[in-house]
């Protein structure tokens, strides 16, 4: 009876540890292999990225400016309501600014007099077209924006999300996006693109929808540039924004939470240990 | 001797006090959230107040606008109407209340209220009763020209919400 | 239940409410005095990490139900509401969500100590039973949760797990469409998952309930898989075992925040948050990680067997992967409980173990090239370890000796130290 705890080592600890490796192995193996599949994704260079990230106002704002100006006319964001644009860890516009934006649009109200009044700040954002309408001038719906970053995340796996899950990385949805709106090539190699479509490099098909950026189409106040790619990352990181508005405040609540968490648990630790002090176990 | 058990009582002490107070921080913590979820969410909050353009209201009329879920009466009374307001003595009501304190200041014409009868809650009509003000068709209570309880069951004159004139034309209910 | 009762009402109160009513004296006999093995480790904490999960689950579930609306025009944009607007929406939702995950994850670390240890045998084969259907129920539940957000991967798992039943000969396609009430998974399909979700949990609660009482009868198992034999071998479990399972709670809670604070999506898949579309279906459908080991023993029978045709062969052995565990008491035949003491069956335990996570694996993975042939080798291995394996080894192991008690255990154990 001696060797005990050499015993309770070799049958509990030592196999346990040997699971863990091969199963790691095994991931990694599987990783290696899968990556040689398919168009890899640009990644961008995301504020928002990581456990510390938050959206930048000023890259929201002319993330915003591309969608209000380009993508808005035929994609809608029906979940945004135009005051959650002044909310905070948001684009940051003020209460005045969303009043003004609201009231330029018309919306559907059939409480209203004429069945449709001014916008304000309560209402969401309207869809441009009515599903049956884009099916007859697009021959397609083009997707809603409200969860779209989420929606075009890159899904990863059993056990691949393993690793995200200690790196927390999220901006799949973003480094598609991003990737997508760079990618336009007018004569792929070897490719056959069919009438009407347009083939994007990443990820590797042919869509409905036309390069819909182009150098200088929109004019930035400050002085980013005005590029497809800068366009691109922008209006990425504001549909980020839209699929999950609260994410600053979320991780801010999660640091609190994190290290209240790791201080109950040290209390806890010595109380079990000051309890078990004087009984053998 | 003693003195170590001493502070060997003090160090167990402190801990079972601090892990008992850390533990009762996070039951409140994690409780806050599944009550405060019960609260108007942002949504909601964000209907709390509503812009009403007053411009296209004539004298003598009125409209009804929603806030809050409930019906307002937003009415532009005529002169004759604010003389009677006016003209009521104070013994005679129910629940005394001068029109000066029912309307603004430079917009007496202006008469805003939650059109619930404060008896048991029915929307009271326009235009009708003994006062030239509103009755209650479910109970019979009569309010005036200034929305007073006037005759009938109901114990208060008609509420009036929390509202600013933003401009002449344009009042924030709320 | 246990008749060692140490209470005496210590006012009059609890006298008179002791005579009628003798909640006190219940609690403090089970859930205070209950005499436990000292020796626990804390791969025993998972039954009270499991209670809480339940509780948390119970908890926001109620909270998720006051703003979700059980129809396919709205529940989608509703779980939106709830994330964008609701008061801490977004915290509870995922909570809700991530918790399922830590459930299934903490149940299946539950299964393995109990599978590890033996506590599946006499005289506990009703608590080990009673713990299979809390695991059948928790996937029944889970799975019709999944379904209420109404995205793309909800409406396909809908449609692809109800399918399952329309293999049974004869009366499957009457029950399929008893299932769904249509001919296809839709708002009556999503209706009923909302009403049978909100149930089925509080009949967990009530299987917990048993289970707990099939565990204070005989007591614990406990590492050395050796009997209490007196109170030198036990300890009450309040405060030793309260605290000590807190401990491996807040612990627990760490990874679960984690979770719900920076990564609440890890867990999903992006495809979820595509609104349901009935007309298409997703490029690769893959059920929730917590599925895929059973989803792989599904898609791993790709022949007919005799005159059973693959689908119905694959629904078989699905069935059959949660059945056999019913009978694992009367299949492993050892008399030694405790893996510890058996050199024999600890690599076929571990190599179970590894294989449960390869199937989990293989569930994720295309139905293609050797991914297939693994599936198969991997299934057949998950069968031969209950049917062959464990009776086989109780016939031919010849296990370490047992030490006399657990208190022996203890302080050679602390003695070697």
């Amino acid at each position: 009876m001696k060797n005990m705890k050499s015993f309770i080592k070799s049958a509990v600890i030592k196999p346990v540890l040997g699971a863990i490796l091969v199963a790691a192995g095994l991931g990694l193996a599987m990783s290696a292999n899968a990556s040689e599949t398919a168009a890899e994704p640009k990644q961008g260079n995301w504020t928002f990225a990581g456990l510390f990230g938050t959206y930048d106002e000023n890259q929201l704002q002319r993330g915003f400016q591309v969608f209000k100006e380009v993508c808005a006319g035929c994609h809608g964001a029906k979940l945004i309501a135009f005051r959650t644009l002044a909310e905070e860890g948001g684009p940051g516009y003020s209460e005045d600014q969303v009043k003004a934006l609201a009231a330029t649009f018309t919306i559907a109200d059939p409480e209203a007099p004429d069945g449709e009044r001014p916008g304000v700040p309560a209402d969401r954002w309207p869809s441009p077209f009515t599903t049956q309408e884009a099916i007859d001038s697009f021959g397609i719906e083009p997707p809603d924006f409200s969860v779209l970053a989420k929606a075009r995340s890159i899904h990863q796996p059993f056990p691949y999300w393993v690793f995200n899950y200690f790196t927390a990385y999220q901006e799949g949805g973003p480094d598609f996006i991003y990737s997508l709106l760079t990618s336009y090539e007018e004569n792929p190699h070897g490719v056959e693109v069919p009438e009407g479509k347009y083939y994007y490099g990443y990820p590797g098909s042919a869509l409905s929808m036309p390069p819909p950026l182009s150098d200088g189409l929109v004019d930035y106040e400050g002085d980013a540039p005005e590029t497809v790619d800068q366009y691109a990352q922008d209006v990425a990181a504001f549909m980020m924004w839209m699929a999950d508005p609260h994410m600053v405040e979320r991780k801010a609540t999660g640091f609190r939470v994190l290290i209240f968490l790791f201080l109950f648990a040290g209390f806890m630790y010595l109380v079990k240990r000051k309890l078990f002090s004087n009984v053998a176990h | 001797m003693a003195s170590e058990a001493h502070t060997e009582t003090t160090r167990r002490d402190f801990i079972y006090i601090g892990a008992g107070a850390v533990g009762a921080v996070g039951v409140a913590g994690a409780v806050w959230p599944l009550i405060d979820q019960m609260n108007p969410d942002a949504s909601v909050l964000a209907l709390a107040s509503i812009e009403v353009d007053l411009s296209s209201i004539e004298t003598g009329q009125s409209v009804t606008v929603k806030w809050r879920g409930s019906p307002v009466f937003i009415r532009n009374r005529t002169e004759k109407e604010i003389e009677e307001a006016l003209a009521v003595p104070m013994d005679e009501l129910k629940d005394p209340e001068t029109d000066e304190q029912r309307t603004k200041p430079g917009h007496e014409n202006w008469l805003v209220m939650i059109g619930i009868c404060t008896h048991l809650g029915c929307v009271p009509v326009g235009n009708a009763g003994d006062y030239d003000g509103w009755f209650c068709p479910c109970h019979g209570s009569q309010y005036d020209t200034a929305g007073r309880i006037r005759k009938g069951p109901a114990p208060k004159n008609l509420v009036v919400p929390p509202y600013d004139f933003l401009n002449d034309t344009l009042i924030k209910i709320g | 239940m246990s008749g060692n009762s140490t209470y005496t009402p210590s006012s009059g109160i609890e006298k008179w409410l002791d005579e009628r009513l003798p909640i006190i004296r219940f609690s403090k006999e089970h859930l205070m005095d209950f005499p436990t093995p000292k020796n626990l480790n804390y791969w025993w904490t998972f039954g009270a990490i499991l209670a809480f999960c339940l509780v948390v689950q119970i908890a926001t579930g109620i909270v998720l139900a006051m703003h979700f609306t059980p129809n396919v025009d709205m529940a989608f944009d509703s779980v939106e509401h709830i994330r964008r607007d609701v008061n801490f929406g977004r915290i509870i939702q995922g909570t809700h969500a991530v918790g399922a995950s830590m459930f299934f994850a903490a149940v299946y670390i539950h299964i393995f100590r109990g599978l590890y240890y033996g506590s599946y045998k006499a005289p506990r084969e009703v608590l080990w039973i009673l713990g299979v259907i809390i695991l059948v129920l928790m996937m029944a539940t889970a799975f019709m949760g999944y379904v209420l957000p109404w995205g793309q991967m909800s409406f396909w798992a809908a449609t692809v797990i109800t399918n399952i039943f329309a293999a049974i000969p004869i009366v499957g396609e009457p029950i399929l469409q008893l299932l769904r009430g249509g001919f296809a998974v839709g708002n009556p399909t999503l209706n009923r998952f909302f009403s049978l979700h909100y149930l089925l949990p509080f009949v967990i609660a009530a299987v917990v309930a048993l289970h707990i009482w099939a565990l204070h009868v005989p007591g614990n198992n406990n590492p050395t898989g050796v009997s209490v034999k007196d109170d030198r071998d036990t300890l009450p479990f309040h405060p030793y075992f309260t605290m000590k399972d807190l401990f491996a709670i807040v612990v627990f809670l760490i990874p679960f925040a984690w979770f719900v604070f920076f990564a609440p999506d890890i867990l999903g898949h992006p495809d979820n948050y595509i609104r349901a579309n009935p007309l298409v279906t997703p490029a690769h459908i893959v059920p929730e990680w917590y599925f895929l080991p059973f989803y792989a023993i599904l898609r791993a029978i790709d022949f007919n067997i005799l005159f059973i045709d693959s689908k119905l062969g694959g629904v078989i052995f699905f069935a059959g992967s949660l059945l056999i565990l019913f009978f694992v008491p009367w299949l492993d035949r050892s008399k030694v409980r405790s893996g510890s003491f058996r050199p024999l069956f600890r690599p076929f335990y571990w190599l179970f173990i590894l294989n449960f996570f390869l199937l989990m694996y293989l569930g994720a993975q295309p139905a293609e090239g050797t991914y297939v042939l693994l599936a198969k080798i991997s299934t057949a291995y998950y069968f031969i370890y209950f049917l062959v394996i464990l009776p086989l080894l109780s016939w031919i192991e010849r296990p370490a000796p047992l030490p006399a008690s657990i208190n022996e255990a203890v302080l050679a154990k602390s003695k070697s130290a």
